[in-house]
C-alpha cells in the first residue's frame, strides 16, 4: 500500500514537472523543473531496489548535467523564448506524434497489464552495488573503458569547441579591457589623492 | 493497487512523449538539449524496471553507459551551444540556417 502511494507520488510529480518543463519558455524555469524529474525517478530507482543508480541518477544528472546546463543559461544571459510565430505544421506534427506515442503507451499498458504477472524473485538482487560492480568489471569490462574513452573523447571535443578561434578578437578583447582599467584608475585617482 | 510493470512502462511512455513533443515545440537550443535528456531518463526507467522484474543487472549496466553518453553530449552539445551563440548572439534554432538554399 505504501509503495503504491510513493509509486503515484513520484510519477505524478515527474510528468507535472515534466510538463512545467515543456510549458515554460525562461530556459532557467526549465531547468528547474527538470531537476524535478530527475529527483522523482531517482525515488522511483529507490523503490525499484535499485539504490546505486539512484545515487548516480542524483549526482550526475541532477548535479554535474543540469549544474552544467543553468552554468551556459547564466552565462549566455539567456532571455525567454520568443513568442511562438512557427509553421503550423509543426504544431500539428508535434501535437500528432505526442497523441500517436501516447496511444501507444495506453496500448502497451493495456497488453502488459493483460499479461500474467511475473513475480520477482527476492533472491535475485541486480540493482544491488555489488552485483552492477562484479557485472561491471568481468562480463561488461570492455564497455567500460570504452566510455572510459569516449568521456575523454567528450572531454577534449568540448575544450576545442569552446574555445576562442579567432586569435585577433581575444586581443581586442584584453585591450578594450585593459583601456576600461586604465579609464577607471585614471578617474579613481583624484579621489584618492584628495 | 500495487505498481506493476506495466505501470513503471506507462510513466517511462507518458514522460517519453512529453519530450518527445517538447523537442518539437521548443526553439531554443537548450530547451531542446533538455528535453532529449528527459527522452533519455524515460527510457532509464524501462531499463531498471525490467532489470528488476526480470532478476538481470544488464539492465543496470545499460543505464550506466546511457548516463556516460548522456554526460558526453551535455560537454558536446553546451559546447556547441556556445560556439553557436557566439557567432549569432542567440540560440533560436531557426537562426541556423546557413545551409538553407
Amino acid at each position: 500500500m505504501l509503495s503504491s502511494a510513493l509509486f503515484f507520488l513520484f510519477a505524478g510529480f515527474a510528468i507535472v514537472c515534466a510538463i512545467s518543463m515543456v510549458y515554460h519558455r525562461n530556459p532557467l524555469y526549465s531547468a528547474i523543473s527538470l531537476v524535478g524529474v530527475f529527483i522523482s525517478l531517482a525515488c522511483i530507482y529507490l523503490s525499484l531496489a535499485a539504490p546505486f543508480m539512484a545515487v548516480v541518477q542524483i549526482l550526475v544528472y541532477a548535479g554535474a548535467i543540469m549544474v552544467l546546463v543553468v552554468f551556459v543559461i547564466m552565462l549566455l544571459n539567456l532571455d525567454d523564448d520568443a513568442a511562438p510565430n512557427r509553421l503550423g505544421y509543426l504544431y500539428a506534427l508535434g501535437g500528432g506524434l505526442g497523441v500517436v506515442l501516447l496511444a501507444q503507451t495506453l496500448f502497451v499498458f493495456y497488453s502488459v497489464s493483460r499479461t500474467p504477472t511475473h513475480d520477482i524473485d527476492p533472491s535475485l538482487t541486480p540493482g544491488a552495488t555489488i552485483s552492477i560492480g562484479q557485472a561491471m568489471y568481468t562480463q561488461y569490462l570492455l564497455p567500460v573503458e570504452i566510455v572510459g574513452v569516449m568521456l575523454m573523447m567528450a572531454i577534449i571535443g568540448s575544450v576545442i569547441l569552446a574555445r576562442r578561434l579567432d586569435p585577433k578578437r581575444l586581443e581586442l578583447v584584453v585591450e578594450d579591457e585593459l583601456e576600461r582599467r586604465h579609464e577607471k584608475e585614471a578617474m579613481e585617482e583624484p579621489r584618492i589623492s584628495f | 493497487m500495487e505498481p506493476n510493470l506495466a505501470s513503471y512502462l506507462a510513466l517511462s511512455g507518458i514522460l517519453f512523449s512529453i519530450g518527445c513533443v517538447g523537442v518539437i515545440f521548443k526553439r531554443n537550443a537548450i530547451g531542446m538539449f533538455m528535453c532529449i535528456e528527459l527522452m533519455l531518463n524515460s527510457v532509464n526507467l524501462t531499463f531498471v524496471a525490467f532489470s528488476r522484474y526480470y532478476g538481470d543487472t544488464t539492465g543496470q549496466l545499460f543505464v550506466f553507459m546511457v548516463m556516460a553518453v548522456a554526460a558526453c553530449e551535455a560537454a558536446v552539445g553546451l559546447g556547441i551551444i556556445i560556439a553557436f551563440f557566439r557567432n549569432k548572439v542567440s540560440v533560436d534554432v531557426d537562426d541556423a540556417s546557413l545551409m538553407k538554399n
